[in-house]
């Protein structure tokens, strides 16, 4: 049915009626399309966590959407839950704080490699070593996009970047190493190849307790891949899928990413163990016994008379 | 646009595959032509009115309605679903 | 309008210093989430929460930096709760970012600055009042906030339950400026019954999920709040937005936005701005002060007073906003301010711009690690009569 323009929009019914797109009801439609680049990974890593939310069954009210600044922190805006866009690297103290307010909710943050681990690596590591019940996102894409592709703490050497132009030169991070030994006690990794993997370790991830780090490779065709030649956002994808090994279980340590080599994935670490008001919450009691006084999930909003 | 097959997906089957396609949402990535299992995909040599072109159900006897398209796309500009014939043909 | 939770507030009369009455003033009002980083001298506030809290419903946590901490009660505010955050100046630089966020995102959230002497280390455990300007410009772009300078321990505990009062009344996160000696001055502090203290509730909405539009004002000036977590599937953002929320970064919608935001505050106040005043009639001279500065100051308008000089008072308890209408007024009518403060001149810059010449405006600026003597403050005052 090839034809030399094609119509726009036009639905035709080819059975009992014409559907919607299942993970339309997750997104603000209003705002759709999204501000993504063609072959961006990003919106195939939203795409998958729509699925894992109606995979879920979870009440879709109490989920919380906390981001960060960049081409990921937009994630927050078109995802229809709560959601809060914040500052640069502090979305997961924002996220702390939310859910140590209203225990009740399921928060995820969701940012990007730069945001998470440069800026904002110190909150990273911290709220991996307190356990903050957390499920953090990182999409990593090797740089910072928004700002138009420049070096992060995950690019590899020697890629190009705008502030590396002769190439990086510093070691990188191993993020699941990084967060793993700091204490996250649920880290994986896919990349945006892994589309039915990353959905499942998504809603896996959502129904479990503690800091939960899940790291997507994924690709920025119009920075990373482009000023690194190394084609468009699809070619990248089919690099994923040549190049990636499942290995779950791997120490965290031995996964760490050189440039185009070998991309391990997998679900590395699944553990548990007292998440932040847990802990809290239990050392109060020792100490306080009769007199602790816990602290009130907040009751329904009263409007003033 | 929504197409398929009047035909089912293979000679056993009672079912079709189905695809949905918001072309002016589509930025032409191409993801779903490449990650369709069934190589059902294909994009238009037209274009949709941002400039990209889209996919079109090239082979819609191929679909099965496995959804690999609609979870690849980074625009939710496409999703695929399984239609019991029996009912299509009713409608 | 309801009044303070009655677990948790400290009924009764008490030795406190200004610290401890801040953090009984936060307890007072119903906030129960604080974050906090130590830095001195503040931060007997937030160990005297982490200790409290336990006790009465609260959470605090300490976090592992100003940034952190600065925008912690920010989502903790959005989660339903009244939440606080304590620092002095170095805190304070770092935590200027998240205090226009609060602005743009209009979240209710107190900020309490006890100050100390700087620039960056200065003199940790030593007074100054050296942030005022920073309290108002501190963070980049414009916003208008409430700031409020306690004078007296009694005064740390009113000024923090008004400062939760008027971030819940406009939506706004409200700067209490306390100031080393204010901080660790130990006074006499009466703390009333808790259906006695009057505290404002959240603006929560009426309307229902699908009608509310979080930064909608609906033809006022200050949208109604809600929380996470009730099926509104808000979204906030620090971007310039729309009344949905969602960015719109357009010349048009920033104008609607920024102008709101100033209103806000601009329109409100005569509700907003505090100050006590004393001896205003047929004064020549009329000393400005605030903070424990107004302490001093009131020792030397005695002095002034007993040389036979006609001198009022006039002190700032809001110092944002700043109280021109007042000021204007009586600069109609007096010879000269004199303003005392423990820093190089900051707030004088706002008398002497809102006087408009009209009278004589003489700072008596102290680079602070120190009160003034009020001999200096004397001084100045006669100065200003001749």
């Amino acid at each position: 049915m090839s034809q030399a323009t094609v119509e726009a929009d036009v639905l035709q019914t080819a059975g009992k009626g014409v559907r919607e797109n299942p993970v339309d009801k997750y997104l603000r439609m209003e705002r759709m399309p999204t501000i993504w680049c063609p072959g961006c990974g990003i919106g195939t890593t939203v795409n998958c966590f729509s699925r894992a939310l109606d995979d879920s069954g979870f009440d879709l009210d109490k989920v919380a959407i906390v981001s960060g600044i960049g081409c990921t922190g937009r994630v927050a805006g078109y995802l229809k839950l709560d959601s809060f866009h914040t500052t640069h690297g502090r979305a997961i103290p924002f996220a702390t704080g939310l859910k140590l307010a209203n225990p009740e909710l399921k928060v995820v943050v969701y940012s990007g490699d730069g945001d998470l681990s440069a800026i904002g690596g110190n909150h990273l590591f911290h709220a991996a070593r307190r356990n903050a019940d957390l499920l953090v996102v990182c999409v990593n894409n090797f740089t910072y996009g928004m700002t138009g592709g420049q070096v992060t703490p995950t690019t590899p050497y020697p890629a190009i970047a705008s502030t590396t132009p002769y190439g990086a030169y510093e070691e990188t991070f191993n993020l699941p190493h990084v967060v793993a030994s700091a204490g996250a006690t649920y880290v994986a990794r896919w990349t945006a190849y892994h589309v039915r993997q990353l959905a499942k370790t998504m809603g896996e991830a959502l129904g479990k307790k503690g800091f939960r780090f899940i790291e997507i490779i994924a690709p920025c065709p119009t920075l990373y891949l482009r000023r690194n030649r190394l084609g468009e956002g699809l070619e990248e994808m089919k690099f994923y899928k040549e190049k990636s090994v499942i290995k779950n279980g791997a120490d965290p340590k031995d996964v760490g990413l050189d440039y185009r080599e070998e991309i391990v994935v997998g679900k590395f670490v699944d553990i548990e163990r007292p998440t932040l008001e847990e802990s809290m919450e239990k050392r109060m009691r020792e100490a306080l016994g009769a007199k602790y006084v816990p602290y009130q999930q907040p009751g329904k909003m009263s409007p003033r008379s | 646009m929504t197409t398929a097959s009047a035909k089912p997906v293979a000679k056993k089957k009672n079912f079709r595959g189905v695809v949905v396609i918001k072309h002016d949402t589509c930025k032409g990535c191409g993801f779903c032509v490449e990650f369709c299992p069934l190589g059902a995909l294909e994009l238009d040599k037209g274009y949709n009115a941002k400039g990209y072109h889209p996919p079109y159900l090239a082979k819609p006897e191929l679909c099965n309605g496995c959804d690999m398209c609609g979870l690849y796309c980074p625009d939710f500009a496409i999703f695929g679903y399984r239609e019991k014939l029996e009912e299509a043909a009713a409608a | 309008m309801s009044n303070a939770q009655s677990s948790g507030t400290l009924t009764g009369s008490h030795y406190l210093d200004g610290d401890h009455a801040c953090s009984e003033g936060a307890i007072a009002a119903g906030c129960r989430f604080a974050s906090g980083y130590p830095i001195t001298p503040s931060t007997e506030v937030v160990e005297r929460l982490s200790q409290r809290f336990p006790q009465c419903g609260g959470r605090f946590q300490q976090f592992e930096d100003e940034l952190a901490a600065s925008i912690a009660l920010q989502g903790a505010a959005w989660g339903g709760a009244k939440a606080i955050t304590v620092t002095s100046g170095p805190g304070f630089s770092l935590m200027m970012e998240h205090i226009g966020l609060a602005a743009i995102t209009e979240t209710p959230c107190v900020f309490v600055n006890v100050q100390r002497a700087g620039p960056s280390t200065g003199l940790p455990t030593q007074p100054a009042q050296g942030d005022m300007m920073q309290a108002r410009f501190g963070s980049h772009g414009d916003y208008r906030l409430i700031t409020l300078c306690p004078n007296s321990p009694q005064e740390s505990f009113d000024l923090t339950v008004e400062a939760f009062n008027m971030s819940e009344e406009y939506r706004v996160p409200v700067i209490v400026m306390l100031d080393e000696v204010v901080g660790h001055m130990t006074e006499k502090v009466v703390i009333p019954p808790a259906d006695q203290i009057k505290v404002t509730e959240r603006r929560w909405t009426r309307k229902k999920p699908g009608e509310y539009k979080p930064f909608d004002a609906n033809g006022a000036l200050v949208p109604d709040m809600v929380k996470a977590g009730d099926g509104y599937r808000i979204h906030v953002t620090g971007l310039t937005h729309d009344d949905r929320g969602y960015p719109n970064m357009t010349v048009p919608a920033h104008e609607k936005m920024q102008l709101r935001l100033q209103d806000k505050i601009l329109k409100n106040v005569d509700s907003i701005v505090r100050y006590e005043a004393s001896d205003l009639a047929g004064a020549e001279v009329v000393v400005v002060s605030y903070g424990i500065t107004s302490r001093i100051a009131q020792k030397s308008i005695q002095m002034a007073k007993d040389a036979g000089l006609k001198v009022g008072s006039f002190r700032l308890i809001t110092a944002w906003p700043f109280p021109e209408k007042q000021i204007a007024e009586l600069s109609r009518k007096v010879k000269a301010f004199v303003v005392p403060e423990l820093n190089l001149g900051q707030m004088v810059l706002e008398v002497e711009r809102v006087a408009a010449g009209r009278c004589r405006t003489i700072a008596v600026p102290h680079v602070g690690g120190t009160v003034h003597d009020p001999e200096q403050i004397f001084k100045k005052i006669q100065e200003a009569v001749r």
